[in-house]
């Protein structure tokens, strides 16, 4: 058995890896949240409250798993798979360092945007098929945050792609040996920022599972493992929303040479949950207009011109 | 344009900003179960009954408490001994209604009623919150050492006729002329 | 290769069968939403992977969730589901089925005598874009004034 890209010894660390750092983020984020708030957070459980996930684990695998009567069971039931499965499906293409990675695939950039796109399913079946105006309510918001946010965020990538002349994620990587993209790029690494907080329901833009004013949105009727699974789906969002900038705008695992590219790779990652986790911890929400007015109005436009003057800046230099 | 910007941006990063600032500052967190907070002896928790100094009961079975509390958690009934004091035959208080409002301890004449600043009171069955009065019952005056109501009260018990109270001038017998 | 074009053709295959069967509607859009993610899979075998990557992006991943916006938008309940499995029974099967066997007969017939293309040569996003841009430019020109006319109709109906 071999070190390399795609092997099945890569695949299997990787997706145990990710599983656990994206469960161990909900110790994480519960802390960070503590600290920013003057609080201390989970503390009592193991070292450091470091086992409160394993309890919340075994609470969450031995809770009753509810399938209301009145749902439509099938999609009731498929719906936390497919969130589950398609970001578990994006990290496939994702580089995390010289052959560390599933798959090296060359429209890796496109399968992301595929995906993300797929993810809308799961919230607007669960949604749907739940039977409870909540829900369906949130399904509705999700549904049209989650499609237009998805054009500025392949539109905003777009700019990262014409500078490589690719769209596999190990070439940006390289073709980022000598500056960061987000110099070049910085426009295109705000709108990517803000459509990866949408497109993962992170606090600012969590119009679609708005506690305060449709219970929880989409998953309302959830209860134990299927309610984990959009839990976890939601930390693993935030982790791929996090490697893609990385991979996108901060030159992935490149970094001074003292510390293994992986190592780089997982430090510029944190740094974007820890972000992620004090906009959640700063940041109120918006109302549902105001998100989709600011999306078509003024990012949409901002990203095209991106775009424009990318493309034009590349033509003059050739 | 200008104030689009200011609105959107900069004001969002002052709040980051200021929420990160956060990070170096102490936590508010007291962690209960292993350092205590300070009670304050006027705190109003757990309800008991005192005794007076000679270790009798001091309640008088008024139900004044009974009246006064809002959610009508406390019930009793009057009973008399031989020397004729009053007592009550049961005290009953649940602790499941009680809001430790304290109107209780502002109604009772005696003094008897009192509240403590225990607040520990959780049970695993709800039963086990109603209270009798073996169990609301302490050997002490609780706040108020030396009041005796008996001792200041004109009502005759055993041992202390009329007019033998504290400050309490004799009875006057009204058939006579005497002044 | 082979085996993955003709797996992901027999579900292709299979599901839309499924989506003219079911008669729960959301089921039925599942359904269709795995023959697209199949046909992409095709695509993918036959040397393709833009267009793929399209196919999922655009009808999977778009379109097909503007489908279920307008589904939730009706609230379609037990009574559409009734409707529909009063349709799936009876003579109306007869005139799509005799039509659909015609068809079959000419596709066999095609396949039987014309070469079928076996080698695999892939095709990257630079000569789709080369070519879109290059001979096609017309044709990819009317269709963004048609998408440009779908807009401001859009936006039009929007603004009353």
């Amino acid at each position: 058995m071999t070190w390399e890209v795609g092997s099945a010894l890569n695949i299997a660390a990787i997706l145990i890896l990710v599983v656990v750092i994206a469960a161990m983020l909900i110790w994480v984020e519960r802390r960070l949240l503590g600290l920013w708030q003057e609080r201390l957070g989970p503390n009592r459980v193991g070292w450091f409250g470091l086992m409160q996930v394993v309890a919340d684990m075994v609470k969450i695998f031995t809770k009753e798993d509810w399938v209301p009567p009145f749902s439509d069971k099938f999609s009731f039931v498929l719906a936390p798979n497919i969130i589950m499965i398609v970001v578990l499906m994006s990290f496939s293409v994702i580089p995390f360092a010289p052959g560390v990675g599933v798959s090296d695939s060359n429209v890796g950039v496109l399968f992301i945007l595929a995906m993300a796109s797929l993810g809308a399913y799961s919230v607007m079946l669960a949604g749907l098929s739940s039977n409870n105006k909540y829900s369906l309510l949130g399904a509705l918001r999700a549904a049209a945050q989650m499609v237009s946010y998805e054009v500025f965020m392949g539109i905003s990538l777009l700019g990262v792609v014409a500078l490589t002349g690719s769209f596999s994620l190990r070439d940006v990587v390289l073709a980022q040996a000598d500056g960061w993209y987000v110099i070049p790029q910085f426009v295109g690494f705000v709108i990517f920022l803000i459509a990866g907080i949408a497109e993962s329901h992170r606090v600012p833009f969590d119009i679609p599972e708005a506690e305060q004013e449709i219970v929880a949105g989409y998953h309302t009727e959830y209860s134990g493992m299927k309610f984990g699974m959009f839990f976890v789906g939601e930390y693993l969002g935030l982790v791929l929303v996090s490697s893609l900038i990385t991979v996108f705008f901060f030159g992935g695992w490149m970094g001074p040479a003292f510390l293994p590219g992986i190592v780089w790779f997982v430090i510029k990652a944190f740094v974007f949950i820890a972000f992620f986790i004090l906009l959640r911890a700063a940041l109120p929400r918006p109302r549902y207009d105001q998100l989709m007015s600011y999306g078509w109005l003024f990012l949409l436009p901002l990203s095209l011109l991106n775009l424009l003057i990318t493309a034009a800046v590349i033509l003059m230099g050739s | 344009m200008i104030k689009l910007i200011k609105d959107t941006l900069i004001s969002q990063v002052v709040t980051l900003w200021t929420v990160f600032v956060h990070m170096f500052v102490k936590a508010d967190t007291v962690e209960y179960p292993d350092q205590k907070p300070y009670m304050f002896p006027r705190w109003r928790g757990r309800i008991i009954l005192s005794r007076d100094p000679d270790g009798e009961e001091r309640c008088v079975a008024c139900n004044l408490c009974a009246v006064a509390c809002p959610v009508d958690c406390i019930a009793l009934q009057k009973a008399e001994d031989e020397e004729g004091r009053w007592y009550p035959e049961f005290f009953r208080i649940n602790f499941s209604r009680c809001i430790m409002c304290g109107f209780c301890e502002e109604a009772c004449p005696t003094n008897a009623i009192q509240l403590t600043p225990d607040f520990e009171m959780a049970e695993y069955v709800r039963q086990d919150m109603v209270w009798e009065k073996e169990d609301l019952l302490i050997s002490g005056t609780g706040k108020y050492h030396d009041y005796n109501f008996y001792r200041v009260a004109g009502m005759a018990i055993g041992g202390k006729g009329k007019g033998e109270a504290k400050n309490e001038a004799p009875p006057v017998d009204v058939r006579s002329l005497l002044p | 290769m082979t085996v993955l074009f003709y797996l992901s053709a027999i579900i292709a295959v299979i599901s839309t069968v499924a989506v003219i069967l079911q008669s729960n509607i959301v089921h039925a859009l599942i359904y269709l939403i795995l023959s697209l993610l199949a046909v992409a899979v095709v695509f993918y075998s036959v040397g393709a992977p833009f267009a793929a990557m399209l196919e999922a992006i655009v009808y999977a991943g778009a379109i097909m969730v503007l489908f279920l916006f307008v589904i939730m938008m009706l609230n379609l309940g037990q009574r559409s589901h009734a409707q529909e499995q009063e349709w799936l029974s009876g003579k109306i099967w007869i005139g799509p089925s005799v039509m659909a066997a015609i068809l079959l007969v000419q596709l066999l017939s095609v396949v039987t005598t014309e070469q079928a293309v076996t080698e695999v040569v892939e095709v990257g996003v630079q000569e789709v874009g080369l070519m879109l841009f290059g001979p096609y430019v017309l044709a990819v020109e009317i269709a963004s004034l048609l998408l440009l006319a779908g807009l401001v109709s859009a936006y039009h109906l929007a603004k009353k």
